[in-house]
This record gives C-alpha cells, sequence and structure tokens, in this order.
C-alpha cells in the first residue's frame, strides 16, 4: 500500500494527478494528511525543481511612487523585484545563519571589530562587467554617506570605515559587533556597479534574472540571466503583478491569472485554503502588531499603569480573532522564537485581578486614550475595541479614538502616547533593539529609557560566547516584558498562497515574505 | 456676430476662466493636505538625517505664490513638472496612463450610451408597461449598488466560476486590440452598469417631456406609429437634456473610476493619483486635478455647445 501512496506521490508530483485528488485517495487509504503532504513534498523533491515557463506573482504593497533604486525598497514589490535583479553579500539561510552570496567566506578578527569578506570570483553583472571589491566599498558607501536617503542608513552607522583589500572587502566597526553578517543580508544592500552612483535605478546587478520591463506599481517582466553564477531560478520568466486589493488578489490566484499571493487575509484564509488547486502557506515570522505606551509620558511614566494595562490584554483572544489564528501570542518583547538566541520566557496571561491591582497601586483613575488606525495594522481597530472589553472586566476603562490612515505614521505613531502600531521584526535581537528600544534609538517609539539595558545591549553586540549572549539576551527580553513600553499581544505569520501550477515552497523560511523573497527564484512551474 | 457665435465665444471663455479658478483651488487646497512629503515618502522608516535630506532635496520650502505662477505658466506650456517620489517627468508618466483611461472610457461610452438610449426609447415606447418596469427596476438596482460591490460580484461569477474573462485588467503595449478588450470586459460591464441608469432615465424623462408637446399630438394624429413619432419627431428635440447627461457620464468615466481602476488593477489615472495622494506628491495630485477639471469642463462645455446648436430658436433670429 505504501508503495502505491508512493506512485501516487510521484504521479502528483510530475503533475499527473491533481494535490487535491492525491490527498483524497490518501486519505481512502488511510493516511493522515500530515504524512500525506509530507510524501508529497518528499517526491516533489525527488522529481526535483523543473525548468522553464512563467512565474507569475499578484503582490500587495507595490505603489506608483516606487523607485527601482535599492536604497529606496520599503514594500514587499521592493523586495521582490530587487532580489530577482540583484544580490547582497551574505543572506539569511533557510536555518537562520548566515549563508555566502557575493562574499564566498567572511571571518572576524578576535574583538569582532574587523570584519573580512572574500568575493566570489569570476561573477558579472547583466551589463558583463565585472564585480569588483571597489564596487561593494562604493556600494556601502552610498548606503552610509550622508546625504543618502536609504532606507539601510540606520544600521551603517556602526560602521567607521569599509575598504577593498584585493579580492576582499574589510569593515572596521567602531564598536564589536558580532552581528554584522546579518546586518550585510539587509535587502537594501544590493551590490551594484560602482556602488549605484551612476545610475542607481538602473536595475543591473548579480541576480538570477535581468529585468525586462518594470512599469511602477503596476507591472514587472524579468527574465532568466544566462551567465547567473549560481542555480537560482527555475522559471524563464517571472512576472510580478502589483494588486492591492485584499479581494482581487485572491480572485486573481482563483481564476488562475496568477501563480503566488502574499498576505491572503487571515479572516478568508481558511475558506480559500478549501478551493481547488489553491494551497495556503502559513510562516511564523517575527512581524508583530502592538500597542506601544510612551514611558515618559502620563500616566504611562507610571510602570504600575503598564503593567495594569499588559495584564488587561487577552493575548489568546487576539491571536483567534484578530489573526484567527495565523500567529503566535506575544508576551510583551518584541523577541520571538523567529530569531536566532531566543529564549523562552513565563508567558504572561491574561488576568484582570492583577490589573485592577497594578491600578490601584499607581493610583490612577478616569479613563485612558488609546489611538489608532487601520492604517497601523490589519484590524487594529477591531484589536482595540478587544482590548477595551478585556479591560472593561478588569474595571479599567479605555478610550478608543479611531484617526485617519492618511498620515497616522507622521501624525500618531512615534507622537502620541499611545496607539497601535506595527514591527515588521529585524533578523537579529541587536537589530531589533537598537532599532527601537535603545534610548538613543531613531525609532524609540516607546520613549523606553533604561541605562542597564542600553549597556547591557553594547555588551552583548561584542560577546563571541553564543551561550552568554544567548543569557543576555534573554534578561533584556525580561526588563523589556517587565518594564518597557510595548504591549505585544501577538506575532502575525505570514500568509501566503500557491496554486497547484508551481511547486517548491518551503514553510517556515526565515526573514521577509514569501520565502524570504526568494519565491519567484525558488518556485518551479510543473510541467 | 450672429446671436450663436457670440453665446459660443461667451461658453468658451467662461469655461477657460473656471479652469483657472480651479486651479488656484486645486493649489491652494494640495498645500494645506495634512502630514509632509518627506515623511510619507520614507514612511515608518524614516530618520532625521533622511528627512533633512530629502526636505531640502525636493525644495518644499519657497513661498507659495510664487511656487503657483511657476506651476500655472508650466502647465500652460505642457510642463507639468517632476513627481516628487520619483524624479519622473509627470507629463511623461501620466500619458500613457491618461491613454489608458480615456480608452476605457471610450469602450464603456461605446458599450453604454447607445445601451442607455435604445433602452429609453424603449421604455418610453412601453410607458407603464412590464418592459418600462423591468427596465428601470434593473438600471435602477445597479446604481444603487456600490461599485466595487458590482464588481466583486462580476468577478466572482464571470472570472473566477466561468473563466470567461480575466479578473485583472492588466493592459500593456505589447497586446493586440481583442487582447486588451478581453481584458477590460469586467471593468467596461461594471463602468456600463453603473452609468446606464442615469443616461436610460433622462432619455426617458425628456422624451416624455416633449411627447407632451402639440407637434406630437399632430404627428400621431397624422397616423405615424409610435416609434417614428419618438423617434423622427420627439428625440431630436430631446437631444440637448440628452447629450448633458450622456456628457456628465462620459465625465465621470473618465475621472471617476478611481475604485474600479484599483479593483481591478488597471493602470489608469486613478490609481496613479491614489498613490501619489497617499504619498503627499503634491504636483501630481495637482496636475491629475488640472486633467481631471479639464476632462469635466471641456465635456460639460461640449454639452452646452450641443445645446446651443440644437436650439433652432438661435439659428433663426427674429
Amino acid at each position: 500500500m505504501n508503495r502505491h501512496m508512493q506512485y501516487l506521490a510521484s504521479q502528483a508530483a510530475a503533475g499527473k494527478l491533481s494535490r487535491r485528488d492525491f490527498l483524497g485517495k490518501a486519505a481512502a487509504l488511510g493516511f493522515t494528511a500530515v504524512s500525506a503532504n509530507l510524501l508529497l513534498s518528499t517526491a516533489a523533491k525527488a522529481a526535483g525543481p523543473q525548468k522553464g515557463g512563467t512565474i507569475r506573482l499578484g503582490l500587495q504593497g507595490g505603489s506608483t511612487t516606487d523607485s527601482l533604486d535599492p536604497a529606496l525598497v520599503t514594500n514587499t514589490v521592493g523586495l521582490m523585484v530587487t532580489r530577482l535583479w540583484g544580490e547582497t553579500l551574505v543572506e539569511l539561510a533557510d536555518d537562520g545563519g548566515i549563508e555566502g552570496k557575493l562574499a564566498e567566506s567572511y571571518e572576524a578578527s578576535a574583538d569582532a571589530k574587523t570584519w573580512t569578506f572574500k568575493l566570489r570570483s569570476g561573477v558579472t553583472y547583466s551589463n558583463g562587467q565585472s564585480v569588483t571589491a571597489d564596487d561593494v566599498v562604493k556600494t556601502m558607501e552610498r548606503h552610509s554617506g550622508e546625504d543618502t536617503k536609504s532606507g539601510a542608513l540606520g544600521i551603517m552607522r556602526g560602521i567607521k570605515d569599509v575598504r577593498a583589500d584585493g579580492d576582499s572587502v574589510v569593515f572596521e566597526l567602531d564598536s564589536p559587533n558580532a552581528d554584522l553578517p546579518y546586518l550585510l543580508a539587509d535587502y537594501h544592500l544590493i551590490i551594484q556597479p560602482n556602488g549605484g552612483n551612476d545610475d542607481p535605478a538602473a536595475a543591473i546587478g548579480t541576480g538570477p534574472y535581468i529585468m525586462k520591463s518594470a512599469d511602477m506599481g503596476v507591472r514587472f517582466v524579468a527574465e532568466k540571466n544566462p551567465n547567473y553564477w549560481g542555480d537560482l531560478g527555475n522559471a524563464d520568466t517571472v512576472e510580478i503583478i502589483v494588486i492591492n486589493d485584499d479581494t482581487a488578489r485572491v480572485a486573481a490566484l482563483q481564476s488562475g491569472q496568477v501563480d503566488v499571493i502574499d498576505r491572503v487575509p487571515p479572516r478568508t484564509a481558511k475558506l480559500v485554503d478549501r478551493a481547488p488547486n489553491i494551497t495556503v502557506h502559513s510562516t511564523s515570522a517575527a512581524g508583530h502588531y502592538v500597542f506601544i505606551m510612551h514611558c515618559n509620558t502620563a500616566p504611562f511614566d507610571n510602570n504600575d499603569v503598564r503593567m495594569a494595562l499588559k495584564y488587561g490584554i487577552n493575548r489568546q483572544e487576539m491571536v483567534d480573532k484578530i489573526l484567527n489564528g495565523y500567529g503566535t501570542v506575544g508576551n510583551d518583547t518584541p523577541i520571538n522564537a523567529s530569531y536566532p538566541m531566543y529564549t523562552e520566557l513565563e508567558q504572561r496571561q491574561f488576568d484582570p485581578d492583577k490589573a485592577m491591582h497594578h491600578l490601584k497601586k499607581a493610583g490612577h483613575d478616569g479613563s485612558i486614550l488609546l489611538r489608532t488606525s487601520d492604517n497601523s495594522f490589519p484590524g487594529a481597530p477591531d484589536a482595540s475595541a478587544l482590548f477595551q472589553q478585556s479591560l472593561s472586566s478588569a474595571g479599567i476603562q479605555l478610550d478608543v479614538k479611531r484617526e485617519p490612515n492618511d498620515g497616522y505614521w507622521s501624525e500618531v505613531w512615534n507622537a502620541k502616547p499611545f496607539c497601535t502600531s506595527y514591527w515588521g521584526g529585524r533578523p537579529t535581537q541587536d537589530q531589533m533593539f537598537t532599532t527601537a528600544y535603545l534610548s538613543t534609538a531613531d525609532w524609540n517609539d516607546t520613549r523606553f529609557n533604561n541605562e542597564q539595558f542600553d549597556q547591557m545591549l553594547v555588551a552583548a553586540r561584542g560577546e563571541l560566547d553564543v551561550a552568554k549572549r544567548t543569557q543576555m539576551y534573554a534578561d533584556m527580553s525580561t526588563i523589556l516584558r517587565d518594564e518597557g513600553g510595548l504591549i505585544c499581544p501577538m506575532f502575525n505569520d505570514f500568509v501566503e498562497a500557491t496554486t497547484d501550477n508551481v511547486d517548491g515552497f518551503v514553510e517556515g523560511i526565515p526573514g521577509q515574505v514569501l520565502m524570504n523573497g526568494y519565491a519567484a527564484s525558488k518556485l518551479w512551474v510543473k510541467a | 456676430m450672429s446671436p450663436i457665435v457670440k453665446l459660443l465665444a461667451q461658453r468658451i471663455a467662461l469655461s477657460l476662466l473656471l479652469l483657472l479658478l480651479i486651479s488656484i483651488v486645486i493649489f491652494a487646497g494640495t498645500i494645506v493636505l495634512p502630514g509632509d512629503v518627506a515623511q510619507s515618502i520614507l514612511g515608518q522608516s524614516a530618520t532625521p538625517e533622511a528627512l533633512a535630506n530629502l526636505r531640502a532635496e525636493l525644495g518644499v520650502n519657497d513661498p507659495p505664490v510664487q511656487r503657483y505662477f511657476a506651476w500655472l505658466f508650466g502647465a500652460m506650456q505642457g510642463d507639468l513638472g517632476t513627481a516628487l517620489t520619483s524624479g519622473q517627468d509627470i507629463a511623461q508618466a501620466l500619458s500613457s496612463r491618461f491613454w489608458n483611461t480615456l480608452f476605457l472610457a471610450f469602450w464603456a461610452a461605446v458599450v453604454a450610451v447607445p445601451l442607455a438610449i435604445f433602452l429609453g426609447l424603449l421604455a418610453v415606447r412601453f410607458k407603464d408597461r412590464w418592459p418600462d418596469k423591468m427596465i428601470s427596476a434593473v438600471t435602477l438596482a445597479s446604481i444603487s449598488i456600490p461599485e466595487f460591490l458590482i464588481g466583486y460580484v462580476l468577478m466572482y461569477f464571470i472570472a473566477v466560476q466561468l473563466r470567461w474573462f480575466p479578473s485583472v485588467a492588466m493592459v500593456n503595449d505589447s497586446m493586440s486590440l481583442f487582447e486588451k478588450l478581453n481584458a477590460i470586459a469586467l471593468p467596461i460591464a461594471v463602468l456600463t452598469l453603473v452609468v446606464l441608469a442615469h443616461m436610460m432615465r433622462m432619455t426617458r424623462a425628456a422624451i416624455l417631456n416633449v411627447m407632451q408637446s402639440a407637434y406630437i399630438e399632430t404627428a400621431e394624429l397624422k397616423g405615424l406609429n409610435a416609434f417614428q413619432v419618438i423617434y423622427r419627431h420627439a428625440f431630436p428635440n430631446a437631444i440637448a437634456p440628452i447629450v448633458n447627461v450622456v456628457m456628465l457620464n462620459l465625465a465621470y468615466l473618465v475621472v471617476g473610476v478611481v475604485v474600479i481602476e484599483v479593483v481591478f488593477v488597471y493602470p489608469g489615472m486613478g490609481q496613479y493619483l491614489v498613490d501619489h495622494v497617499s504619498k503627499r506628491d503634491v504636483p501630481v495630485v495637482q496636475a491629475c486635478g488640472l486633467i481631471f477639471a479639464a476632462v469635466y469642463i471641456g465635456l460639460n462645455m461640449i454639452a452646452d455647445i450641443v445645446a446651443i446648436l440644437s436650439n433652432p430658436r438661435l439659428r433663426h433670429p427674429k
């Protein structure tokens, strides 16, 4: 019988049997869906990626105001397009570690202040030019210069000097940083000829594809780069269509106009998954939907008020109702299991009695004002209403003010003392903490100012002993959980969907959306 | 000067004056928009340095009056400036968008206008009988439903279930006319449903109005059949109000299709405008506003000119 199943799986992998029919037959033979799926993906991998064809992606988040300049990429479409034509020095591996891209190998000095990246030899850009160490230096300079508009400026700060040394590039840092490779995996830092100084938006890079047409916010077409050095890129042609409307995006997938979509609305994801020939994929990630309080503004400058609100939120209810189960509960720190040096802390539970206790201790009376808008995260007004309800059972009155979507990020977020917000997460704890919880951080949106925390963060950055470092991060998470201005009820999964027309989707790859942005190059079209 | 020419000249001058006034309103309106272009471009990932750098580069610090006149003279010469966000030439970026919008509006009009007038005539012919009531009920229902909902419903049945037409109305230059029409079939259907009722009912009302005139009675007494009476005697006299409402709906097809363009992912002016409004890209918003205003005023002006020319009393002054 097992043999028959394997035969069926190979048929399904070869596209001669639809996935749905296969699962139906497997169920009839007494296999669970999990084992049947496993068999199928093993068979698909055994059959191997197929070359050729066109992969079409319908993505949310593109705009006509976008640019092809990697420094200015801010959304999913920009990320996916950049991944097609360009490459960074190193990249996040599937296990959350770092793997070489344009850099073949790298090593740090003992004090983690000097890093040397050795470039892969013989790699050429799509215009035929060879990649040089000088290009890498110029690229880094373009993103870190004082007059840059690059989204990577924040993470480039600690780099004192970049210089070419033969076919290697040497980075000198202000202070030790064991995470430098993670910083250089940032998707803005695409290596371009002459650093992109000539024409940053020319889309000339070393990626597996070559851009054929780019209509910002509308449609992108790329063709396989015949001279690509690696083995990425299965389809001959990749077409990306920007579909910002949720319903339209799902309809485009259902009607077979696209093979892959991102951001399936959690509300309808289960329905979409039930449709024939469509599979919904869910990947837990570092992004989190949050409520942020300014730790230096009354009444949130009193830690008991913050604790009252933290105990007064029902995290499981948020995951169930706002994310429809496509996510995990948070613990009032920005860190979850998707980080490399994660330590599980005791989970804080909804506890109206403790909430009331802390509020009484704080001596606060009257209501608390929360500002929200759908722009902060999908379903934020609903989440605020849920929060209001769970708090009222603790005797705390929350007023919810709905703000316009327009201008939310400039007028409310990081400006008003209590509002809903979203963080996309970062690849390492250091980067997440440095971005938002260091006293001097650019985006310290909780106005968190803790000397002990700051010191530990700097110390951990230079610590090469992983066990010690892990403990330091656990301690920092504990400080944030018990004293911070962040209420983090939930981490949202990436919910994405593919049709049976394509194969090779791997769930659970860390990093960004759609297999860390590589879905277009790693998926293949079934014959 | 004959009264016709004088009236026409007055009407055209009025339109130009209106356009000038609107340009002031557009310019003032976009200046008072809340928020800041630099912050909007960089979004949540804005650092103070990046913000300052971008603001300086965008040059948003000159006095408004100076900026208005510079903008107006540029626009009169066809120079709409460059987009703040992408640095593209707006006139160039807009031209393909504008053609796409006109393309969609044109084909929607080709379907909707004759259909509306035909249904209007049919309704008059069978006044107060079931065809009249059915036409009214269906068109009124379709105009009452929000257009995105009609869009979703058609998308579900025609694109997802039946797979007759694509749900994404993506057109590009490499497509043949037939492929383009196939791609925009659903948006055309939605737009037709949205504008049909207005034009149909106006046609019906205008003709019924004329039908009460003495000369219609004469025509009926002459023994002409009902269609001939409507077609040869009533319709020509109802042209002015019908053209008026047709032009109004044509203007809507050009400037009011934002929602449809978003739902069907059609690369027209609407989508372009929405993206730039949310990024506070003021020059683009101004350019789109000016073009939309020109289309609206232009089509209304044509309606008035037709009304003037179709008025026999003006052609035969006493």
